[in-house]
């Protein structure tokens, strides 16, 4: 009988710990089919962050590390310096990333390290239960924002990609989503571009995955998904924000 | 014969390194070891290794993270209050047991602190400084030629173990220039099969974590690592002992405050007074055996430290409290004369008859 449907050879066998509704998985299994496709599962190694993600460790069959809350560039740096033969990725939150990890995002970004950054953008700290997170929207319920995000008090949510993409150094930044099947679609053609640019030499890769979390925004996963195209889009919109090699003939 | 060769403290670790096989060095500038990094940044892309210099500390020890999780003999180095910034990552090190060699090159603390030699960070060194039940392997060079040899060392003693290795030497070391010798050797490999090299298909991922959620797992971990580090404490401990045979009083000094020490007992001896000097040379494992041998043959200790009185608590433990143990300390970058210390031998003496 014809096999028209399968797990990915780059996935474990590990059950998913993720909640009911949570599109780690579908972004999990995105990156897994681009290791598949491009046939690096034996010469990949991840980095998992401190988040919701932390077990990633557990659920890609490379070879992985789990790195300190937001140092995950700055370990994929030592392991891609040391083994440049080796396909390196991250794959971080929003808290990870663009809060505690910022430095270490912008200067492994600024020095074009020749990484694939996967950062799943869903507005809040998942994993420690629902806090404010760098990209929590203005007026969004946290537990640590329990009248809204009150930009005059904490400030503005950060657009990393666009932020990144004022850089010099970056090869390619683009910001995706996965709140319906044509999205799905266009984040994985980004995540496999990242990959492709790292295979070709060609350096820092990131891909920002707008994503939502049912538990901790209080949705239902449709409702959540919804949200993503009515609150999320319009301040975080779709698009490819830099790309070095644009035009570049395949 | 090796040649010899006149060099800085701080450049020979560096190239006591580089000999040593280590060719990835992650750093971020600071006053006194800045020379380690600009040597590595001179040396490593002539001989095929890599030199970069981190956006922080605290980027630098996950770079070493990663490199040591990928197998390679990788390297750090800071002053004071960058190795504060550095304990997150040490943490994780020692929780993921990947080896990994880091120099810190002292200076006076807390806070800022000063740039003067200091030996303030003996317990953040000895200690922990991180998070979590670990320990580091604490090398302390008194001279120029064992900052080059207890570099060699450290890597041997880190990939053997599986630990972090620290260098702890202090300002005065670093920047003061003495002819060494490095003998002609070839670096030891040893076998890392739980290194991230890629699967290649060929084997089951590895995992390099430090995170267990089942506590009875964690607990089993750290089980496991203290059987290491009661191996290492059985096997490693390294100490000098000057003058000791016939001491009635014991001087103890690590580093830089040894040297000082050192003509404060040829001193003391000129005046009659029976003394002589243990010095540390692991200050983790704390050398106990010869602690447990001089109890009994002397009245008192002198303990010569370059801060407030760090190691003086370990060499009560050591002692079990039966001999009284002065402190003989300066602090803040400055460093005692011998007179200072044979003044401190000879109050123990009046003290202890």
């Amino acid at each position: 009988m014809a096999v028209v449907f399968e797990k990915p050879k780059s996935l474990t066998d590990a059950p998913f710990h993720y909640c009911p509704g949570c599109p780690h998985g579908i972004i999990h299994r995105l990156v897994a089919e681009v290791m598949d496709e491009l046939g690096i599962e034996g010469k990949a190694i991840g980095v998992a962050p401190v988040g919701c993600a932390v077990m990633a460790y557990d659920y890609f069959a490379c070879d992985m590390i789990e790195a300190p809350h937001g140092r995950a560039p700055a370990v994929a740096t030592g392991i891609k310096r040391c083994r440049p033969e080796n396909v390196v990725f991250t794959y971080q939150g929003d808290g990870d990333l663009a809060s505690i990890g910022m430095a270490e995002t912008v200067h492994s970004a600024a020095r074009n390290e020749n990484i694939t950054v996967i950062f799943v953008n869903n507005a809040i700290y998942g994993m420690t239960g629902g806090q404010m997170a760098p990209t929590s929207l203005p007026g969004q319920v946290t537990q640590t924002s329990p009248y809204g995000r009150d930009v005059n008090h904490c400030g503005w949510p950060i657009r990393v990609s666009e932020m990144l993409s004022t850089l010099e150094g970056p090869e390619y930044i683009a910001r995706v989503a996965v709140n319906n099947v044509k999205n799905v679609k266009n984040a994985k053609k980004a995540i496999k571009k990242a990959f492709e640019n790292q295979i070709n030499g060609k350096g820092f890769s990131l891909v920002e995955v707008v994503s939502a979390c049912p538990t901790n925004w209080g949705m239902t996963p449709k409702a959540a998904l919804e949200w993503i195209e009515s609150d999320m889009l319009p301040y975080y919109p779709i698009g490819v924000y830099k790309d070095r090699s644009a035009g570049e003939e395949k | 014969m090796a040649e010899r060769i006149l060099m800085k403290g701080n450049e020979a670790i560096a190239e006591a390194a580089i000999r040593a096989g280590c060719r990835h060095y992650f750093g971020y500038p600071i006053t006194p070891q800045t020379e380690i990094a600009a040597y590595m940044a001179k040396k490593m892309p002539k001989i095929g290794g890599v030199f970069l210099q981190a956006e922080s500390e605290i980027a630098s020890i996950n770079m070493v993270y990663g490199a040591a999780a990928a197998g390679m003999r990788v390297m750090t180095s800071s002053s004071s209050p960058g190795v504060s910034l550095k304990a997150e990552g040490l943490s994780y090190i020692a929780g993921s047991d990947v080896p990994a060699l880091v120099v810190n090159v002292q200076r006076g603390g807390p806070g800022l602190g000063g740039i003067q030699p200091s030996q303030s960070d003996y317990f953040q060194a000895t200690k922990g400084g991180g998070h979590g039940d670990y320990r580091m392997i604490v090398l302390a060079p008194a001279s120029v030629q064992e900052m080059a040899s207890l570099t060699i060392k450290g890597f041997d003693l880190a990939d053997k173990y599986c630990v972090t290795s620290m260098i702890l030497a202090d300002g005065t070391i670093g920047q003061m220039m003495e002819p060494i010798t490095f003998e002609d050797t070839e670096p030891k490999v040893y076998d890392k099969p739980w290194a991230l090299t890629g699967t290649e298909g060929k084997r089951k991922h590895n995992v390099v974590n430090s995170l267990y959620l089942k506590p009875d797992e964690l607990e089993k971990k750290n089980f496991e690592r203290y059987e290491k580090y009661a191996e290492i404490e059985k096997n490693e401990a390294m100490w000098e002992e000057y003058m000791m045979d016939d001491a009635e009083y014991c001087v103890v000094a690590f580093g830089i405050a040894s040297r000082v020490a050192k003509n404060a007992v040829v001193a003391a001896r000129e005046e009659g007074i029976k003394v002589g000097l243990i010095r540390p040379i692991t200050l983790w494992p704390f050398p106990t055996a010869a602690f447990e041998a001089a109890q009994d043959k002397v009245k008192a200790f002198i303990s010569v430290e370059l801060n407030m009185g760090q190691m003086i608590e370990d060499i009560r433990l050591a002692t079990g409290c039966k001999k009284p143990v002065s402190l003989c300390n300066r602090t803040g970058g400055m460093i005692p004369g011998p007179d200072e210390v044979l003044e401190a031998i000879r109050n123990a003496k009046k003290g202890a008859l």
